[in-house]
This record gives structure tokens, sequence and C-alpha cells, in this order.
């Protein structure tokens, strides 16, 4: 027995809350994957606590995205009931959590992004969006404090873990260049000023990274090739098995509540 | 780590013991007296409380295994992001448990050791599966209602630090156990096939349930000197008979049937239940229940894949202690 999965009318805007409610919910399950299982118990503690951060700000994202629609979605058919070609996240979110400087250095990437984005975001002129990157910035802040001094202690600890922590960087890199890209469904907010230009937080997002690796005594790639595809549905292999578990439930037992 | 400096003055005095100290320490216990950190204990009371508290640590531990389970398949984004902190919850129960352990005089690290080379318990619960969604309804309605059972009368145990890490953990319990509940309403106001799952549920951790309150007063090794110092304040089939009249009425009122046929009231109101299969208690106690092999050997893959982490830190940690005395 099995559910297909929903329509979604993408507006600009739809398309955009879709997105961001993706990101957070795609690293939030993440994150909550290491539940039970982090190098410590304090670690057990920060990672559900920002998976839970994460999972807060898509439910209410996906929530605005479903009133916005108005097509009788909620935050739930949104990320039960879409497949792999619908979700809109970025790759970088959906990369395996792998050992702990993989999560930490994606962590790290992402937060230091998602703090300007955020940040930036609080001056939209859509005040539920304003809002939302209200309560997300704070989180933000705390998730690129944790991540950066992990960063530190991993590049500047034990051979290992700053052999381990590099190959993190190495491995993730080339995911980051996703994060400051708007396509024409996002100019039309960003010109409506809706939505900010994620370009324009490049610099200052590149000098956060480059300061912490530079202390963490880690480099960073010379590669500058980046892979793209996440926000219009073109995946890496690893999201449509974290879908088939996270979506396990609703698509076995149709129409139930729980 | 922390508790080198506990004590340090008085190191070896602490654990000097005649009959006078020790009727004074019962006169105390007798009084309602608090015992904290660094009073004078004997050592009997100090390696019975160590056990007790870092074993329970330990079940906190483990017990995120089981509900872990389904973290990452939650049925809705509500259950989701209330599983994942009620997880969180009984993490910070086990560090909260080590630290008042830590305050008798064994590290975090050493009683951890212990539990992964299988010399401490940890709840027998936690040695079963997890199948469906309603084992985390279950889980939280009787295994947190058994464990709240076990707590409460544990706020006012003699120990200070243990009675007061007591009353902060029955309160966020209590709160999953009334989560728990919720979870098998909606499943018994569901669909024929929840009601199914919930009924299975609960007709598998029943009588695991009944056995966590430990073995029959008759056969109970600690009871006696744990009564005495007011650590334990009552047996273990008192609490096992005040859940079970708790629990009835409720799995009525779910729609749902308690497993044991012969189950009958008293003249008193007390609901009677059928003999409870010790044989299978012992032989999970023993390593071998569903999961014991599971479960350790998820702590123990964490624990080894974190060393790196951990030596991380450490190593980081010195560094920049020596540079800042260097500077």
């Amino acid at each position: 027995m099995s559910i297909a999965s929903i329509q979604v009318s993408e507006t600009p805007l739809v398309l955009y809350a879709l997105r961001r409610a993706d990101d957070a919910l795609i690293l939030g399950h993440r994150l909550s994957e290491w539940c039970g299982h982090a190098p410590m118990l304090e670690e057990d503690m920060a990672l559900a606590n920002m998976g839970l951060d994460l999972l807060g700000q898509a439910r209410e994202l996906y929530s605005y995205a479903a009133e916005v629609e108005g097509k009788g979605n909620d935050e739930d058919k949104f990320a039960y009931l879409r497949d792999v070609r619908q979700y809109r996240n970025l790759l970088l979110l959906e990369q395996p959590n792998g050992d702990f400087a993989h999560t930490m250095v994606r962590q790290f990437f992402y937060s230091g992004f998602a703090d300007l984005y955020w940040r930036a975001m609080m001056k939209s002129d859509d005040a539920i969006l304003a809002a939302i990157a209200a309560k997300s910035e704070k989180e933000s802040a705390y998730h690129i404090r944790h991540s950066s001094e992990w960063i530190v202690r991993l590049g500047d600890g034990t051979a290992e873990s700053h052999r381990r922590a590099q190959s993190a960087i190495d491995d993730l890199w080339a995911y980051t260049g996703e994060m400051f890209e708007a396509d024409d469904s996002e100019w039309a907010l960003i010109e409506a000023g809706v939505a900010v230009d994620p370009a324009t937080l490049r610099s200052h997002w590149l000098k956060t990274v480059t300061d912490v690796v530079g202390e963490a005594t880690l480099s960073l790639p010379k590669n500058d090739w980046m892979q793209q595809g996440g926000r219009s549905g073109r995946h890496s292999e690893h999201l449509g098995h974290l879908l088939s578990e996270l979506q396990s439930m609703p698509r076995t037992f149709p129409g139930a509540t729980w | 780590m922390y508790t080198q400096a506990l004590n340090a003055s008085d190191a070896e005095d602490r654990y000097i013991e005649d009959a006078d100290r020790s009727a004074q320490f019962q006169a105390r216990i007798d009084a309602d007296d608090r015992i904290e950190p660094n009073d004078w204990m004997p050592a009997a009371y100090r390696k019975t409380l160590t056990r007790q508290i870092s074993q329970h640590a330990h079940s906190e531990i483990v017990g995120m295994l089981p509900e872990g389970n389904w973290i990452t398949r939650a049925p809705s984004l509500r259950r989701k992001a209330a599983l994942l902190a009620k997880v969180q919850d009984e993490c910070g129960h086990g560090l909260y448990l080590y630290a008042a352990a830590e305050t008798l005089g064994t590290s975090r690290e050493e009683l951890v050791d212990l539990m992964l080379s299988g010399k401490a318990k940890y709840s027998s619960i936690f040695n079963y599966p997890t199948l469906t969604w309603a084992d985390i309804g279950v889980i939280g309605w009787l295994v947190d209602g058994a464990a709240i059972m076990n707590q409460i009368p544990l706020c006012r145990c003699s120990y200070g630090p243990y009675a007061r890490a007591m009353i902060r953990v029955c309160k966020e319990e209590s709160f999953h156990q009334r989560q728990g509940f919720e979870i098998m309403l909606t499943l018994a106001r569901g669909s024929e096939e929840q009601k199914a799952m919930a009924q299975s549920a609960l007709d598998r951790w029943w009588w695991p349930v009944l056995m966590m309150f430990g073995p029959p007063d008759k056969v109970s090794q600690h009871s006696d000197t744990s009564t005495k110092w007011k650590i334990k304040r009552f047996s273990n089939d008192e609490l096992r008979q005040k859940f079970v009249d708790a629990t009835v009425p409720q799995a009525y009122y779910l729609g749902l049937t308690i497993p044991d046929p012969g189950m009958k009231q008293n003249e008193s109101g007390n609901w009677e239940y059928s003999a409870i299969d010790w044989s299978e208690f012992n032989a999970v106690l023993a390593g071998n229940g569903p999961c014991n092999r599971d479960r350790l050997a998820a702590r123990r893959k964490a624990h080894d894949e974190g060393s790196w982490v951990r030596e991380a830190a450490q190593a980081y940690a010195e560094k920049r202690k020596s540079r800042k005395a260097a500077a």
C-alpha cells in the first residue's frame, strides 16, 4: 500500500518558503540521526538541540508555504508526501553525517551562511518571513559559534582530528557555492524586497570561514568547481534514502492521523 | 575528573569507620536529615548509592536507543520534534545523574567504562525492541509511568544530590508519560490498523514493564539496607501494585486489553495480576534479552568512534593552556 505524492503550485513565494523549509528539515533530520550515538553526551545534547531548532524553522516555513499556496497542503504533506525531485534543499545539507568532522564542517559552512542570511532577511518586506528570520537568526548564531569552536578544536587538536577535519572540508567545499545562487523565481522576490540576494553575503561568509579555518590550522581547497541542483530537485543519491526513511509511516498508512 | 577536588582536605579521614560515626550517621538518617557529598558516610552507603545512581544514569543513556530508533521515522513533524526533545531529555537526565554519582567519588569515565565492559547494569526494559510507532507510545505511557512510580519516592532519598536530581527528572518524566498516553489515545481513536498496532505494543511491553519494579519482595537482595538508609521507601511489590492499579483504568479508557486474562479486582479495590515469569527477567538480566547485544554494541560503537573527538578536545585544551601560560 502506498500513497501518491502531492502536487505543489510553486509560485515564487511558495517555492522560496519550501526551499528554506527543506534546508531546515533535511539538516535537522541529519542531526537527529546522531541522537544516542554522539562522541560525548554533551554533543548528543547539542546536536539534538540544533536539530530541534531546525525542525522548528522547517515547520514554520512549511506552514507559511501552505498558507500562501492555499491548496489544502500542510507541513506534514510537504514533508512526507513530496518525492526526491520535488525537494528543494541545498545539496550540502543532504550529505551524510560521515564522521563527526564531516557533520561539524557541514554545520559550520551552512550556519555561517544561515546566520548572515537570516539577519539580512529580518528586513524583508514580508512580515512573516521577517519574523521567522528573527527567530532563525538567534538560533543560527549559536550554531555557528558551536561549530566554529569545534572546527578549531579538531583542526588544532591531534594529527588524526586535523586529518579528518581537512578531509571533511575538502569533501564538502564543492557544495558551498549553491548557497549563494538565486534563480529567476527568486529574483522576482529579491526585486520586490521580499528576499535578499545571497550573493551579496558571500564575501562576509568567506571571511568568517577563512578566519576560523586559519585559526584551526586548516586550509580551504583551491578547487573552485561548485555542484548545483538541489534548488531545482536534482539531488545527490543520498536524499532518496533519507526520504524513504523519513516518509515511511505516512506512505505506508495513507491518510492516518498520528 | 571533577571528583578529585572534593573532600581533598579530609580524604583519608572520610574512609575511617567506627561505631560512633556509624551511629551518628544512622541518627541523622532517622531524623530525615539530608546527607551531602562532604559529609561522612559508611563505605557501604557510598557503594550502594554509586551503584544505584550510575545504573540509573546508564539506563537513561541506553534508553535513548530504543526510542532513538523512531526519531528518523516519526510519522509527523510534530511527533518528530516531541520525540527528539524527549530523547534529548533522557540524555540530560543521564548527564545529571552521572554528575550526582561523581559527588560520591567515582568519575563519569570510570562509571561508563563499567557499563561498556558489561560489569554495570542498566534497566532491562531497554533490551526489548521498538518494532512499531505504537511502541513509542507505550514506552512513554508505561515505561516512563513505571519509572515515575519508582522515582517519586527517591525525591525524598537521604542522599541530597540524588534526591534533588530526582525532583527535576520526575517533572520531565511525567511530561513524557502524558505525551506517551496521548500517542496511545490517538492510535486508539484511529483506524483498525492503528488500534491493532497499539494493542500489539501493549501485549509485548506489559510483562517486561511489570518486571521493571524488580524481583518480588521475598527475594530482593538490596531492600533491607536501602530501606534502613532511606534510599528506598517502598518495596518492589508495593510499587508494582500501585502501578498496576493506576494503569488498569487507563488501558480501559484507551479500549485496550491488558494481556493478563487472569487479572481481577479484589475486595480492597486492588487489581491482582497473574504470576510474573521471572525466568524471562533473569534471562534478560543475564544478557539474553532480544537486544542486549545490540544495545551494548551501539554504546561501544559511539564510544569508540568518538574517542578521536574527545582526544582532540583534550589536546586542544592543553595546547591552549600552555600557550596562555607562555604568553
